[in-house]
């Protein structure tokens, strides 16, 4: 399994979720999947996922977030993780794929294919839900499945990027298209 | 009224409903205000930088958010400030104590401190800067620029401003 296959397990996962996406590879494979006003999509600001998640998730108590982020962008934040998990929003999910390169870059090596295990640092930083897939049939099942709470879910993936285009939007448009997309409810 | 009591009724008042925090000594007073009223929602954080993407998060969800931090935390925020903020247009109030200006006893913070205000013109972020009680009402106007401009703002809190 790639990153690609997971995002499009993930992706069928979704059922309203507000998403926010690492840069690079993975907002673009994203975008390419499915399209959906309901996404943020970052295209710079490397390692700051899941802080946008948690902050929008913080602020927006009635909706799920769904933030999908990588290992090399989290190992930057890493702090992200103790401040998460000692706020414990009860609409996260921090979805890591975590193919041991940084994809976006060159698919150089991170520590994540040596001796550092996220899914540990996640636990100890706090996170009382953890889970840890590395088959992609079980992707759908497991994050359908997750409930209300503050979840870790790490993705266990080969290396590789998908040959997909460029996001063809305006970051200020993109910006203006999600909020827009659950500020008005019907 | 005592300083940190007008700076947070300043902040408050003006509409900032989200502070994320990293401590610095100028502003312990400042942080303990915040906490005891519980008025506004306060989330402490590990860095800058991540305060950024939080208050980037927070805003989309219609939040009035500000980071209050030292200005050393400047540096630690460049490129979310320009990558993530400015790219998109997410309005942040950057409410920074100016360590490392004059009278400043600790070698370290020199450097940066003299950056501090030539940094944030670099970064073409408006600067508010309140030396005295009096321009604390400066805090306002800053905060109102940056709700109506969509642009982010640095209040930087000198000093002098305790020792009036």
């Amino acid at each position: 399994m790639k990153r690609f296959d997971a995002i499009k397990k993930i992706v069928m996962a979704l059922s309203n979720e507000l998403v926010v996406c690492n840069l690079g590879s993975p907002s673009r494979e994203l975008y390419h999947i499915e399209d959906k006003e309901r996404t943020f999509y970052m295209l710079g600001s490397m390692g700051l996922a899941s802080s946008i998640a948690f902050g929008l998730a913080f602020s927006k108590p009635d909706e799920k977030v769904l933030c999908i982020d990588g290992d090399g962008a989290l190992l930057m934040n890493l702090g992200s993780l103790a401040t998460i998990a000692n706020n414990k929003p009860e609409n996260l999910t921090l979805v890591v794929i975590d193919n041991s390169s940084y994809g976006s870059r060159g698919n150089q090596r991170t520590y994540t294919s040596g001796r550092t295990k996220l899914e540990i640092i996640a636990k100890d930083a706090g996170f009382e839900s953890i889970t840890f897939i590395d088959s992609e049939d079980k992707i759908d099942k497991i994050l359908s499945s997750l409930g209300k709470g503050c979840h870790f879910v790490l993705i266990k993936t080969q290396p590789g990027n998908a040959k997909v285009e460029n996001i063809p939007l305006n970051p200020e448009k993109l910006k203006e298209r999600f909020m827009k997309s659950f500020s008005i409810k019907t | 009224m005592n300083i940190d009591l007008s700076l947070y009724n300043s902040i408050k008042n003006a509409g900032i409903d989200l502070i994320l925090s990293l401590p610095c000594i100028m502003l312990k007073d400042l942080l303990t205000v915040i906490e005891e009223r519980k008025e506004i929602q306060h989330i402490p954080i590990t860095r800058e930088e991540e305060g950024v993407g939080i208050a980037a998060g927070a805003y989309l969800g219609g939040k009035k958010p500000a980071i209050l931090m030292q200005n050393s935390g400047l540096g630690n925020s460049i490129n979310a400030i320009k990558s993530l903020l400015h790219l998109y247009r997410i309005p942040v109030v950057f409410i920074m104590s100016h360590r490392g200006a004059e009278g400043e006893k600790i070698l370290a913070q020199i450097p940066m401190g003299q950056l501090t205000l030539d940094l944030l013109d670099l970064l073409d972020i408006q600067k508010f800067i309140v030396n005295s009680k009096d321009d604390i009402k400066k805090i306002t106007s800053a905060i109102n620029t940056s709700i109506e401009s969509k642009s982010s703002v640095g209040i930087v809190l000198q000093k002098k401003l305790w020792s009036n």
